[in-house]
């Protein structure tokens, strides 16, 4: 493999921000970086989380895409009210294949669309008679349903609507939770500010619910798992595997989730966080209030999974240990035949990512026991405490990249040439146009799980679909391969 | 030949008068033949009740909201027609508190123009706005080339001053996109001293007349109570005479100027002049009366 070396990134940073106006390009240069393992804050090399720069396509979304798209709308038995005109909740209808368990329309919800579908004289009156009624109608027709979220959108915030005083009217009326979340798309500078404003509702809405009820049965083994949304399954192949290991999961959050389950869980033992930056808000508020210690893990590719395994297992006593080592050697042999299998198919194969959440260092070991490297990620919406943890999971001289531009995308891609891009919908036809393969790594391109063993197995298949696809050796066309061949020929002649 | 539709809009601090003026002026107007048609556009809407002799007039947007949506609503079901054909619409809007009154105004004048309520028989339109420009739809009267007259109500208050001044930097902001420009103050007088001086050299150094001094005159209230104008009320009232006055000024106004609105220092400098504003005392600025007291 011909990695690069860190002039050479760095000459490739400053090619690449030429092209920009000096006001552009004096705040793109702080926000690409060539890693370096000594550092230890990332603030020292990488600027996050602040505003976009107008005109340069940025791949981000809104705070209503944070709260109602990420945190609320998998959870599963609510009805999540996308408060404000149709077309915010219906175009982001059922996009995330947050799978769930339930009967559709009946007593889950997840992939319906609700809307108080805002007309000129809602802006101009106000909607707040248009959500009590709406809400009263959602009781009547969808009686299971265990509760109601109302996820404001950018109008919301202008016309001031209360939506607060809706919420505790109707929640006394129905007798069920009615949450009001202010994540107006207009709020912040990404979907990151929507994922806290929803942790906060939840927080203040529902965490407390069963406060001094002590009817739920505990045990000393109790977890909840957090910031995992369940995309293609991922939630489940995480859970069978804490299960096995003889812990009991209470909560999933939100991935298949319930609203019991939310409030329920500051009767744990130990909260589990997958999705640190949509969640770590809501972990580091039950570490305060209920004295629940928290921890990260990370269940892509086995070196991970056993690592995260015994990490969590050492939280509790020798039964817990015994039980981790026990599911990881159950699962040895199948883990180490897809290595077997994928390995000398994708060995050495370089990969760029640029993802959202937890997944541009996250998937990171996945690959690498493919014997793959990745060199280069970044964040849409990540925060210097995400890239914190990112330096040390990247190798020297590698390219980071935050809230990556359209044209710095390409222009890196073009210069690094990796043999596979994980990043979104968005980016996938740019990149197989340009005759690279490309994986979908927001919604799996439509397959999954991805996490655990059983994830791991759908992972180094797909990755080598992909990658090893005959497809790409078809792109150019009969007319086209003269003329390469020759300028192959001219070149390999030193011409 | 087609006639010219001249649109003007009036503005002015809230409680200054600006409704009563309008009506009163386009009474006048009427009264000599011009033919006229009043756009409300305050959620209040008590920009008609003098001429339709009406408590308050349906508004467009309550119409439309008890309708379903504004398409549902035909032009003859908001236009009302007055004293000498005047011819009325509110625009209407939220009561205090909730939803979006600018928002209200943007739509009613689509409506408007949409249905065509600006026929060619018209000479004028007048819009009577809301009294500060909050926000982007309390300026729709003056955007995309409608009211390119705006005339201002002020008296020799210093806060109706300083309210006409601002008005006066909106302006400027449309008048350089469009062709919106200022025609002139109208001092309806509050009856404080050297009013008339005091708000003809404001106009100056705006860059603009004041078309008009209205003195105060009890007649006005003894017609609103009638919820009619004094045209209509007591024609041969001096204060008739006034408003008379003040429309033939219109009729022959040619003075549109983009205003050169005054710094606040100018401003205090200039109610200082008048005696209408104490010099400021630096020493005693944020000084609480105990400070004060301990200072003795």
């Amino acid at each position: 493999m011909t990695a690069m070396t860190r002039e050479e990134t760095e000459a490739l940073i400053q090619e690449v921000l030429e092209v920009y106006p000096d006001k552009a390009k004096k705040d793109r240069a702080k926000h690409l970086t060539v890693n370096d393992q000594s550092i230890e804050k990332s603030s020292k090399c990488i600027t996050s989380n602040r505003k976009s720069l107008p005109g340069v396509m940025t791949i981000r979304g809104c705070a209503y895409a944070g709260s109602k798209g990420v945190v609320w709308g998998p959870i599963k038995d609510m009805i999540h009210i996308s408060h404000g005109p149709v077309g915010c909740g219906q175009y982001s209808r059922a996009g995330r294949r947050n799978y769930y368990i339930g009967t559709t329309g009946v007593n889950t919800f997840v992939t319906m669309n609700f809307t108080s579908d805002f007309q000129e004289k809602d802006i101009v009156f106000g909607g707040d008679k248009k959500l009590a009624k709406l809400i009263g109608e959602v009781e009547t027709l969808f009686p299971l349903h265990k509760g109601i979220s109302v996820q404001s959108e950018c109008p919301i915030g202008l016309i001031g609507d209360d939506i607060e005083a809706v919420s505790k009217k109707t929640a006394k009326e129905i007798g069920k939770p009615v949450v009001p979340v202010r994540c107006e798309g207009f709020r912040g500078v990404s979907q990151s500010l929507g994922h806290h404003l929803a942790n906060d509702a939840i927080r203040d809405w529902v965490l407390g619910n069963r406060d001094g009820d002590s009817s739920f049965e505990t045990t000393p083994y109790d977890v909840a798992v957090i910031g995992d949304y369940n995309i293609g399954g991922d939630a489940w192949s995480s859970r069978t595997l804490l299960e096995e290991m003889g812990l009991r999961v209470v909560a999933q959050w939100s991935g298949d989730g319930t609203l019991a389950e939310i409030e329920l869980t500051p009767k744990v033992k130990l909260n589990l966080i997958h999705c640190y930056r949509s969640m770590n808000y809501i972990a580091r508020h039950m570490e305060e209030k209920y004295s629940i210690p928290w921890m990260e893990y990370n269940f892509f590719g086995p070196t991970k999974i056993a690592e995260s395994l015994r990490k969590i297992a050492e939280q509790f006593d020798d039964k817990i240990k015994e039980g981790a080592e026990r599911v990881i050697a159950r699962y040895q042999a199948e883990y180490e035949a897809v290595i077997a299998k994928y390995k000398p198919r994708l060995e050495g194969k370089k990969v760029m990512l640029f993802i959202g959440g937890l997944r541009p260092r996250h998937v990171i070991g996945a690959y690498e026991d493919l014997g793959m490297e990745v060199v280069g990620t970044g964040y849409e919406f990540g925060h210097n405490d995400d890239y914190d943890r990112t330096i040390k999971e990247m190798g020297n001289a590698t390219l980071l990249y935050d809230d990556v531009t359209g044209y710095e995308f390409e222009e890196f891609v073009k210069k690094i040439k990796p043999d596979l891009i994980g990043s979104g919908v968005k980016e996938k036809y740019i990149f197989q146009k340009m005759g690279v393969p490309f994986r979908q790594m927001h919604s799996w391109d439509y397959s999954g799980p991805y996490h655990g063993y059983d994830g791991f197995a759908i992972f180094a298949r797909d990755m080598d679909m992909t990658i090893n696809n005959p497809c790409w050796g078809k792109l150019q066309p009969p007319w086209k391969k003269a003329a390469a061949n020759e300028e192959q020929a001219r070149v390999a002649a030193g011409g | 030949m087609a006639k010219r539709l001249r649109q003007c809009a009036i503005y002015g601090k809230g409680g200054i008068g600006k409704s009563t003026t309008t009506q009163n002026l386009v009474a006048a107007l009427a009264e000599q033949g011009q033919k006229v048609m009043i756009v409300g556009c305050d959620p209040k809407a008590d920009s008609t009740r003098l001429i339709l002799h009406a408590k308050a007039q349906n508004s467009i947007m309550q119409m439309a909201s008890d309708a379903g949506s504004v398409e549902d609503l035909e032009l003859e079901d908001v236009l009302k027609v007055g004293y000498r054909d005047i011819k009325c619409v509110e625009s209407g809007g939220p009561e205090p508190g909730v939803g979006c009154a600018g928002r209200g105004v943007i739509t009613a004048i689509n409506f408007l123009e949409e249905e065509g309520a600006y026929d060619e028989d018209l000479d004028f339109v007048f819009y009577d706005v809301l009294g500060d420009v909050v926000c982007g739809g309390f300026a729709m009267p003056i955007r995309e080339n409608k009211a390119q007259e705006i005339y201002i109500v002020c008296s020799g208050e210093m806060m109706a001053m300083y309210a006409a001044n601002n008005i006066a930097k909106g302006i400027v902001k449309y008048a350089n996109s469009g062709g919106v420009r200022l025609a002139g103050l109208i001092c309806n007088s509050r009856q404080t001293a050297r009013e008339d001086e005091l708000i003809m050299e404001l106009a100056r150094q705006m860059g603009t007349q004041m078309i008009h001094f209205v003195p105060r005159d009890n007649v006005v209230q003894r017609a609103e109570i009638r919820r009619m104008t004094v045209i209509e009320y007591e024609p041969q009232a001096k204060q008739a005479q006034e408003y008379r006055d003040l429309a033939v000024k219109i009729i022959n106004n040619k003075n549109l100027v983009i205003p050169t609105p005054i710094t606040m220092d100018q401003l205090e400098d200039l109610l200082m002049e008048f005696g209408v504003m104490e010099e400021v005392d630096e020493s005693i600025v944020g000084k609480t009366a105990q400070e004060e007291k301990l200072a003795a």
